[in-house]
């Protein structure tokens, strides 16, 4: 039922509008050389907006997070900032349904990506996770997996049926969105764990975004990088929230004020609580003029 | 339907039709691993089953019907004796050696030449059995004739050396020998795998007192490795059990329960002894061997078992 | 030496250094060796006064003397405790002479004499109607194909079961397997064979012997060995390689398939080798299942076949007629077993080293 109603909503019109922005793209070339309105336009409709209302997470008996309710918007950069064990980590993995994949880990509230309940009886959760990529705090490209294969894994994984040439622009497109299609354009055929962990992690960004997700998770991407490679993470983010909608798990505040434009706060109130959001709102506001006490504390060095 | 999972469409990719396509893969796949698995215990199950089955008919005939006219209890009871006593020898001699053996390789040896060592002593399991059946009647044997000649003269007195001294060495002591050589590598794998695993900071205790390596290795990694060291001298000997083949060849068998070692009166293993049997048997023999077999099966098992529950309850510690 | 008497500190330092009644030296660095070989000439010299001279003796009496030679030296030189150390350092370096010497013993024999029963008509004719004479071609031919099919039945249920176990499976089921994987490795490997046995005469009726119930028998005995091993590869594959699979959507299923198991690939094959080496030299088994026949038989589902461990057995237990001969066969039988077990571990181990995936 709930099938047929989405199929309505979404139906021929959105699909061939899709279908335009792609052949326009994949005509137009690198997307930095020609602006296509049209391309751009159709490109952003691909971010969609993901809202949870009261959403509670449990290892077991325990809770780790209670009671988030927040919007991330599209086309933008949501930062998810705290202390360490806040829950930000356990929140975002309940966004692409990975929380369920630890024994014992429920999930309670609504989640849903744009208007839909990702946790529908209906849903498949490997389907949710095609839409909604994540890129880990540790580079994790397949070892045993040239640069080639690693950026297509996730068009093999999936379909299977897929040209060469077809293959092969995805992967040009998805290595030049990342900034890696330079560096590497003459090793395609290396494995994937010859790069410098910058450019793993870049090949990693470059990996999950082949697939066209809709939205774009992080968990802490620069945590294991030296502050060139992530300046360049930084750089590429504010490039991808053209396409995606980007929530960005961080410890490093320095990085939610320069990247991102929404900042969500999150805190505990003792070790053994679960982790709570306590403020949302636009970075320039979180971090000049909070509401809450807790956040100006936090934002300011008091704690954390 | 060629882009279809590359398009952005939420509702479809949401929708319970492309779950349906994985949710079979996944099922199928699932399904073979559970049946893998299940098939494990149905291979077990099937072991007692079967060998219970078949050895059932001797369990429950009458000494009469049997070939050697006695009673399984009595038939079965020397072999057991003799599985027991060459298990129990080998064990004996293989753990000291296979303790010396780990504490060189993990704390004596420098990393190259212990590295090499150990793939040295693993590589005494990769010999096959008959070959050590074949050695062992045809090189060691006769080596130990003089050996055993000297045990019978000076320490003749003693039940286990009372002889008279076999002049072919087919005997419990070459085949306890032997054995031990087998289950050295076993035991000495289980040891150098704890000793190895002594917390640095133990170590480190003793010796900022001033210990030498042989006091630090006494107070800090010999007790740690203990309860390791003991249920892999359990393993050893449920292999030292079952071992069928090096004694089927080497030892010189006549039947009775004896400590003698040095002899050529011994009593036979199970294993070997259904080896030596089965190819000629039929009937009714074959029964009481497979019964002695099952026999054999319930000793390892309760060896194997005492073997875990000693390393489950140091854990719990 | 006379310590200066005012200084009492500078006495106990000295005394301590001088480890409780030594003279607070140090034995030089080659004194274990020169111990050691001291003592082996001393004792061939009391042996060839006494008269019977042999390596094994010397060795032996030789390692004794020595370390008592090392102690009462060191004892003298640098003290108790330290002449404790050295003892029990010889000591130790003894048993693991001890140890190795059957190893040594055995590969001479083997090479020795199985040389000595190697021909070209060894490995190119079979046993039928020889009474003196004849090769061992149906016995390497039987080895190749009741081993092969053992892996065959072995390898899928066995890594399927690793994969069950490491991927799928949760808390009391999994422990449960473990535990009867556990139980499994425990069967002696004639009661492997009754099994077998008892299996096909239920069916079939009593005194069938085939090739496929060997491999049966033996698969038995292979099958824990490759879910063990199996499963510490399993093991290491880090989890978070899963993850980035899932977080491209992947399903389950593909994601053990491509991504868990070519990494844990080498580890696998490797595995698998060293547990086919491990059952190819089993001879109990096989004599309960596959009986004893000269004529070459390469259908395991008909009928006995020959082996190499069992052929060797049988050539030493019921020799032709030319006794020595008999020997020599068994022996070069028992030289080409331990010879394909080798060549198997050295593969296994370079196929490890070449197509390990490095995970960083």
């Amino acid at each position: 039922m709930e099938g047929r109603k989405l199929r309505n909503m979404f139906g021929p019109q959105a699909r061939s509008q899709a279908e335009e922005g792609r052949n326009t793209m994949s005509q137009a070339g690198p997307v930095t050389e020609t602006s296509n309105q049209a391309g751009e336009a159709a490109l952003a409709r691909r971010a969609k907006t993901i809202e949870t209302k009261e959403v509670n997470l449990y290892y077991g008996a325990f809770q780790a997070v209670e009671g988030v309710s927040m919007t991330i918007e599209p086309n933008k950069v949501t930062a998810l900032i705290g202390s360490s064990g806040c829950g930000k980590t356990t929140f975002l993995r309940s966004l692409n349904r990975m929380h369920e994949l630890t024994p014992g880990a429920t999930v309670k509230g609504d989640i849903e990506l744009d208007g839909e309940d990702i946790y529908g009886a209906a849903v498949d959760p490997v389907a949710v996770r095609r839409l909604i990529g994540m890129v880990f705090q540790q580079p994790n490209p397949f070892p045993t997996m040239s640069i080639y294969d690693n950026v297509a894994a996730g068009l093999h994984f999936n379909s299977g049926k897929i040209s060469k040439s077809e293959k092969d622009a995805i992967v040009e497109k998805s290595l030049r969105g990342a900034h890696l299609w330079d560096e590497v354009k003459d090793r395609l055929d290396r494995p994937g764990s010859s790069l410098s962990g910058g450019q793993q992690q870049r090949l990693c960004i470059a990996r999950a975004t082949a697939v066209s997700p809709e939205v774009l998770l992080m968990d802490e991407p620069c945590s294991a990088l030296d502050p060139v490679a992530t300046l360049a993470i930084e750089d590429l983010i504010g490039e991808l929230k053209k396409e995606y909608t980007i929530a960005i798990v961080t410890h490093n505040m320095q990085q939610a004020a320069r990247a991102s434009d929404n900042t969500a706060f999150f805190n505990l109130e003792e070790s053994g609580k679960p982790g709570r959001l306590i403020e949302i709102g636009p970075t320039q506001e979180i971090f000049t003029k909070p509401k809450q006490q807790a956040t100006e504390d936090y934002v300011s060095g008091r704690f954390g | 339907m060629a882009h279809f999972d590359t398009t952005t469409n939420a509702g479809q990719l949401l929708a319970a039709a492309s779950g349906g396509r994985r949710r079979r893969g996944d099922r199928i796949f699932s399904n073979a691993a559970v049946v893998a698995a299940v098939t494990i215990l149905a291979l077990l199950a099937g072991v007692a089953v079967f060998l219970v089955t078949e050895g059932f008919p001797a369990l429950t005939a009458s000494a009469s019907e049997l070939p050697a006219h006695e009673s399984f209890i009595s038939y079965v009871a020397p072999l057991a004796f003799g599985t027991c006593l060459a298990g129990v020898l080998a064990m004996i001699i293989a753990v000291p050696l296979a303790v010396a053996v780990a504490l060189f390789i993990t704390h004596i040896a420098p990393p190259r030449i212990a590295m090499t060592l150990g793939y040295l002593v693993d590589l005494l399991a990769a010999i096959p059995s008959i070959i050590y059946g074949l050695w062992g009647i045809f090189v060691l044997g006769p080596a130990m004739v003089p050996v055993m000649k000297w045990l019978e003269a000076k320490l003749g007195f003693l039940p286990i050396f009372e002889g008279p001294a076999s002049i072919t060495g087919r005997t419990m002591l070459v085949v306890g020998l032997v054995l031990a050589v087998m289950i050295l590598p076993i035991v000495s794998a289980v040891a150098r795998e704890v000793f190895s695993q002594t917390p640095r900071k133990l170590q480190e205790g003793a010796q900022a007192l001033g210990a030498t390596r042989w006091e630090t290795i006494r107070t800090t990694v010999l007790p740690f490795g203990k309860s390791s060291v003991i249920s892999g001298a359990m393993l050893g000997l449920g292999r030292a059990l079952g071992e069928t083949m090096a004694v089927a060849i080497i030892l010189s068998v006549s039947g009775g329960v004896t400590f003698n070692l040095i002899s050529q009166a011994n009593p036979s293993t199970i294993a070997a002894n259904v080896a030596l049997n089965f190819p000629e048997s039929s009937g009714l023999t074959i029964n009481l061997l497979i019964a002695t077999g099952l026999v054999l099966f319930a000793i390892t098992l309760v060896t194997n078992f005492i073997a875990r529950l000693i390393i489950a309850r140091s854990d719990v510690q | 030496m006379t310590p200066p008497a005012d200084n009492a500190a500078a006495l106990s330092t000295r005394s301590v250094l001088a480890g409780e009644g030594g003279r607070g030296g140090t034995l030089p660095g080659w004194a274990p060796y020169g111990a050691f070989l001291g003592a082996l000439v001393f004792c061939a010299a009391v042996e060839a006064a006494l008269g019977w001279f042999t390596i094994a003796l010397m060795l032996a009496f030789g390692a004794l003397v020595a370390i008592v030679a090392i102690y009462t030296w060191s004892r003298a030189v640098e003290g108790r405790r330290r002449a404790k150390d050295r003892a029990v350092t010889m000591a130790i370096a003894s048993a693991l002479g001890l140890s190795m010497a059957p190893l040594i013993s055995v590969l001479y024999e083997v090479v020795k004499r199985g040389v000595q029963g190697l021909s070209w008509e060894f490995f190119t004719s079979d046993a039928r109607g020889a009474v003196t004479g004849g090769g061992a071609e149906h016995a390497i031919v039987g080895t190749l194909v009741i081993t092969g099919c053992a892996v065959v039945i072995s390898v899928p249920i066995g890594i399927m079961a690793a994969i069950y176990m490491n991927e799928y499976g949760r808390g009391p089921l999994r422990r449960a397997l473990t535990f009867f994987v556990d139980v499994m490795t425990g069967i002696p490997s004639i009661v492997a064979g009754l099994f077998a046995y008892a299996l096909f005469e239920l069916f079939l009726g009593p005194g069938i012997q085939m090739g496929i119930m060997g491999s049966i028998a033996l698969s038995v005995l292979m099958i824990p060995i490759v879910i063990r091993s199996s499963e510490e590869v399993l093991k290491i594959v880090p989890n978070h390689l899963r993850e980035a699979a899932y977080a491209l959507g992947t399903p389950k299923w593909k994601t053990i398939v491509k991504v868990v198991l070519p990494t844990a690939f080498a580890g696998l094959v490797t595995g698998v080798m060293l547990a086919t080496a491990r059952i190819i030299g089993e001879t109990a088994p096989l004599l309960v299942t596959t009986g004893v026949v000269s004529s070459l038989n390469a259908n395991p589902f008909q009928g006995r076949m020959q082996n190499l461990a069992v052929y060797a057995y049988n050539e030493y237990r019921s020799p032709g007629v030319m006794k020595q001969a008999s020997y020599d066969r068994a022996w070069a039988a028992a030289l080409t077993l331990i010879a394909i077990v080798m060549i198997l571990n050295v593969i296994a181990r370079l196929v490890y080293r070449r197509y390990k995936t490095e995970i960083r």
